[in-house]
């Protein structure tokens, strides 16, 4: 299984390059705090995980504050329909990724780790527990690490219970103090108030991974991949209607296109970036870029050919919400049930264009008054989905006739 | 930092500025835009405040100032310019010069969406409702133009009623997961009975494994329901059972009223809070057709007779005998939610609570007892009638213990919610009618009964006749205003010398009696970790109240509270108190004659034991 699995990333230029355990806290070391700081600055990275906020900021807030204790947290939770990247990061590349928190701990003054692991990757716990063990027989974690006096740092692996919504920041926080796994209100952000309250810098595990190589290789070598404003490469989990499905490594502003070829896919009708919670492109887009400032994605790429039916897509995405949604919050609690009812009864053609118009407006609504990113985003596909391939759900006769 | 082990979780915790203590220093004060006005806050004010403090009113669901901020409604959203998405104003301290607008299309348009996604959950059947007209969702509704109901509307219950509990019933058909429920319960009461339990659209607010009320820790306090803004908590109304009794000739109907219902049931009528209606109210119950109607505070003189006796042994035995295995502190015993949190919490120390009968269940032994025999009436055909603040009362009247006369002691607790619709369908409008006062023969109580229905009332009752007893002098307090004993601090300590005490009392000569106020059960908890920590062995006499504010917040108590309503409420009662003619339980005529008619041994006697004290039941947090 996990061979197989392993087969079907691609060699790529930055993540999936020679590395030598170990090297970025050695450097790390040697450099200093101000330096790593200057360096993750320099390197414009943004948050892996979807969200893209500039991981620099993060680190220098909580490495600013004033506390007794701090925390680093690895988002392992890997919930996103669609990806799977950091699964091959933590199975085959565990060093880069444990080696940058090792890094991100020393530079914002944490001395503990804690890797939150998604619930069903528990198969990769032993192997991983074990990686945690041989860093602390060569002083990689533990006491004064490669004898940096006073630079105590240690790692732990905390497993979820399969909530999608533990992924978010907070709810993952308050999953790891062991309540029901709910968003937080914001402010505070965690950088302020996070584990048990303390201040704390949660990244995904590609960030922490790409960490470990801007270290090593330097800022500069790292922006000269990718684009102006998205700096590095990035991992696309790719899925759906391709020859060649996998991981890749490809430089960001890859455009839609390019990846088409590369996985090798034919009749593409449309494609879904950024995982359930993303948009979905048409055919017509296809010239866009994967990039923070096109089309944003934290890995999941997936594709669907001239065979796929986009409203059983839309579907479901909305029962795939409609059971994830946290259950705090209003918007997102009864109006993804509502979307959902409104892909339910565009599929019996029992609608009028009012009444989907009443649910766009309610999905303008979810997405500025919801609590969390979970609520904000979902109304994505349904409003892409909508807006892109209206005639085929509009004007097929297989979803009834129109009453408007 | 927010404590996250105890209480409740961070995410249903507001982020806490801490304000400037000196507004004028730079940074003190910040100063923002609302609605393109410009106006200056205090540092770390929420939008809501800051919009509140400048009239504009922003709707709130989840909300509610006795608990911590969720911020799960999502209905006071406002835009925050630069800010990518609204921002519930109930959690957003302001730190920065932001604007904010509060009613633009994006707002208004959420507010509405909101409410009507709310309403598609919500059972609204409000004509048989027991919170119609008094509904915060109903009234949001109005207030912010619902028209339709845009996203349907659930025309038949899917939940099951709860009303296994005597004194808290769940509909979950009407509750809108606004959590105030479960705040109140593990916030705000540190009980932790209720809590969301599932996820996404299957969400919904139950007990441990979704066990009945009844089989939970539930405390039966009843806090809950003060603060639920829909109909989805409510009491155990038994109104019908004694209507019926009234409209039965063969039944002798008396009612006891407690002291906090007539502070507070003017607002079941449109009064504003603070203002008494007690000789209003027995006009009222005598045309509603009750046969007698009793003041409660005459057996709340009674209870000051038996604990303050009971205290008086205790402290005789400790310090005269040496007995080692007498319990100190005594605990108080009237306030049935804090009997029910002991016996679930810390049932190892039921020994410390006062074996006293709460005054509800005194009143309820003598009335089947000293009152039919008085009166020749045969027990059996009397039902006895509780005016209660309380939705615990409820609970206690149907212990197996309270039937000291052989029948069930106290028939039926009434809650002051309960009565106001009582006395409405029978056509009444309270504040209006003329005065009456109680019935004979124990129409007299003290002062100091009154004030028990006010946290700390119990204690300053109790200190006024135990000095008296002991020293032969009053009080050395103003007017017996002990006001180290007034107040809704959570946890008073104060302590009174006993000088040149009277012969039989020697024992006591200069001992400095300390003694403990409590309200509220989060508040118990504290005390009662502190005497597990072995640091109260010095204090001897602990009031607790399981509510907030004592029995004048209590969970039958009219709807809304908050903390400047408790506080209206016990000004009433003060201020009614000082106007009574007795104002020390031990000078309660009526009391000495019970004593000498009935029970001439006196306090703490067999027959007093008999028929005015009880014992507890050690229950533990597990009920299998």
């Amino acid at each position: 299984m996990e061979a197989k699995i392993n087969k079907t990333h691609r060699e790529g230029a930055v993540l999936f390059s020679p590395y030598d355990a170990g090297s970025s806290i050695k450097k790390a070391l040697e450099v200093g705090r101000e330096n790593i700081l200057f360096e993750v600055r320099e390197s414009k990275i943004k948050g892996r995980g979807g969200a893209g906020f500039p991981t620099a900021t993060k680190w220098m807030l909580v490495a600013a504050a004033k506390a007794d204790k701090k925390y680093i947290v690895c988002n392992a939770d890997e919930g996103e329909p669609g990806t799977f990247k950091d699964r091959v990061l933590l199975t085959e590349y565990p060093d880069l990724v444990f080696d940058g928190m090792v890094v991100a701990g020393y530079t914002i003054g944490a001395e503990i780790g804690i890797l939150y692991l998604r619930g069903e990757y528990i198969f990769m716990l032993e192997q991983l527990e074990d990686y945690l063990i041989s860093m602390r027989q060569n002083n990689l974690l533990g006491k004064n690490i490669l004898g940096k006096e006073g630079f105590n740092f240690d790692i732990s692996i905390r497993l979820g219970s399969g909530a999608y919504v533990c992924g978010e920041e907070t709810a993952l926080i308050e999953s790891l103090e062991g309540h029901r796994g709910e968003p937080r209100n914001r402010p505070p952000y965690p950088v302020n108030t996070g584990y048990m309250g303390y201040p704390t810098v949660v990244n995904n595990v590609e960030t922490l991974a790409s960490i470990s190589k801007i270290i090593t290789k330097g800022a500069d070598w790292f922006k000269t991949h990718g684009t102006e404003k998205s700096t590095g490469s990035k991992l696309f989990s790719v899925s759906g209607d391709c020859k060649k499905p996998g991981v890749y490594e490809l430089p960001w502003g890859t455009t839609l296109n390019e990846l088409i070829k590369i996985v090798d896919a034919e009749n593409t009708k449309a494609i879904q970036v950024g995982g359930a919670s993303g948009v979905c492109i048409p055919k017509s887009q296809f010239d866009r870029q994967l990039s923070y400032e096109d089309a944003s994605t934290g890995g999941s790429i997936m594709i669907f050919n001239e065979s796929r039916k986009m409203l059983h897509v839309l579907k479901n995405f909305m029962d795939f919400f409609v059971e994830e949604s946290c259950g705090q919050c209003t918007p997102c609690r009864i109006g993804n049930v509502k979307l959902l009812e409104c892909v339910e009864r565009i599929e019996k053609g029992e609608y009028t264009f009012s009444y989907i118009n009443s649910m766009k407006d309610l999905s303008r609504t979810m997405q500025v008054a919801s609590k969390c990113g979970l609520g904000q985003s979902s109304p994505n596909p349904f409003l892409s989905i909508l807006e892109n391939f209206k005639d085929e759900i509009f004007r097929s006769k297989e979803n009834g006739v129109s009453h408007a | 930092m927010p404590d996250t082990i105890k209480r409740a979780p961070v995410s249903q915790q507001p982020f806490k500025v801490e304000k400037p203590q000196d507004l004028n220093t730079i940074g003190g004060m910040i100063s923002i835009e609302i609605n393109e006005k410009k106006v200056s806050v205090p540092l770390g004010t929420t939008i809501y405040e800051a919009c509140k403090e400048n009239q504009i009113h922003i709707p709130t669901l989840c909300h509610h100032p006795d608990l911590c901020i969720a911020g799960v409604c999502r209905v006071c959203v406002v835009e925050v310019e630069g800010m990518r998405t609204l921002q519930a104003s109930c959690s957003f301290p302001i730190t920065a010069s932001i604007k904010i607008k509060t009613t633009s299309e994006l707002v208004r348009k959420a507010r509405r969406n909101i409410i009507d996604l709310l309403l598609s959950e919500h059972h609204g059947e409000c004509y048989a409702c027991v919170k119609n007209k008094n509904c915060e969702l109903q009234t949001l509704a109005q207030e912010y133009g619902v028209d339709k109901m845009r996203y349907g509307h659930i025309s038949a219950p899917i939940h099951e009623v709860d009303n296994s509990s005597t004194s808290v019933i769940r509909d979950m058909n009407k509750c809108i997961l606004c959590r105030r429920c479960v705040r109140t319960c593990i916030d705000l009461q540190e009980v932790g009975v209720l809590e969301a339990i599932s996820r996404g659209d299957k969400t919904v607010i139950g007990t441990f494994y979704d066990k009945s009320l009844q089989d939970v820790i539930c405390i039966n306090c009843g806090q809950c329901i003060n603060r639920c803004p829909t109909g989805a908590l409510y009491s155990n109304d038994p109104s019908d059972e004694i209507w019926q009794a009234i409209d039965d000739p063969t039944k002798h109907v008396v009612i006891q009223t407690a002291p906090s219902p007539r502070a507070a049931i003017g607002e079941e009528f449109g009064q504003p809070p603070g203002k008494s209606f007690t000789p209003e109210l027995n006009t009222a119950l005598k045309r509603i057709g009750f046969d007698r109607v009793f003041d409660t505070n005459f057996t709340a003189d009674l209870t000051i007779h038996e604990e303050g006796t009971e205290l008086l042994h205790r402290l005789k035995k400790a310090l005269v005998d040496k007995d080692e295995s007498v319990k100190l502190p005594q605990f108080t015993s009237c306030s049935p939610g804090w009997i029910k949190f002991i016996e679930h919490f810390y049932p190892e120390y039921l020994d410390y609570l006062s074996t006293a009968k709460s005054p509800q269940q005194m009143f309820g032994a003598i009335i089947k007892t000293f009152y039919a025999q008085e009166e020749g009436i045969d027990p059996k055909d009397i039902v006895s009638v509780s005016l209660m603040p309380c939705s615990a009362k409820k609970f206690e009247c149907n212990r197996p213990e309270m039937n000291s006369s052989g029948f069930k002691d106290v028939d039926y607790g009434l809650t002051t919610r309960e009565l106001g619709k009582m006395i409405r369908e029978a056509g009444i409008n309270l504040p209006e009618l003329p005065k009456t006062g109680f019935d004979e023969p124990f129409g007299e109580a003290s002062g100091a009964g009154l004030i028990f229905g006010a946290t700390g009332g119990v204690m300053e009752a109790a200190l006024r006749t135990v000095y008296e007893l002991v020293t032969g002098r009053e009080v050395p307090f103003e007017n017996l205003r002990i006001e180290v004993c007034r107040g809704f601090e959570g946890i008073k300590e104060a302590s009174v010398k006993l000088e040149n005490v009277l012969p039989d009392y020697s024992f006591l000569e200069g001992v400095e009696v300390k003694f403990m106020v409590a309200h509220g059960t989060a508040n118990a908890k504290q005390v009662m970790e502190l005497l597990k920590a072995g640091k109260l062995s010095d204090v001897h006499f602990i009031e607790i109240m399981a509510c907030p504010g004592g029995c004048l917040g209590g969970g039958g108590q009219p709807i809304p509270t908050s903390e400047e309503i408790r506080k209206q409420r016990a000004k009433a009662i003060y201020a009614e108190e000082e106007g009574l003619p007795i104002r020390k339980s031990h000078e309660n005529p009526h009391v000495k004659f019970i004593y000498e008619k009935f029970i001439p041994e006196g306090p703490c006697s067999e027959l007093s034991h008999k028929l005015l004290h009880t014992h507890y039941t050690k229950r533990g947090r597990y009920i299998i």
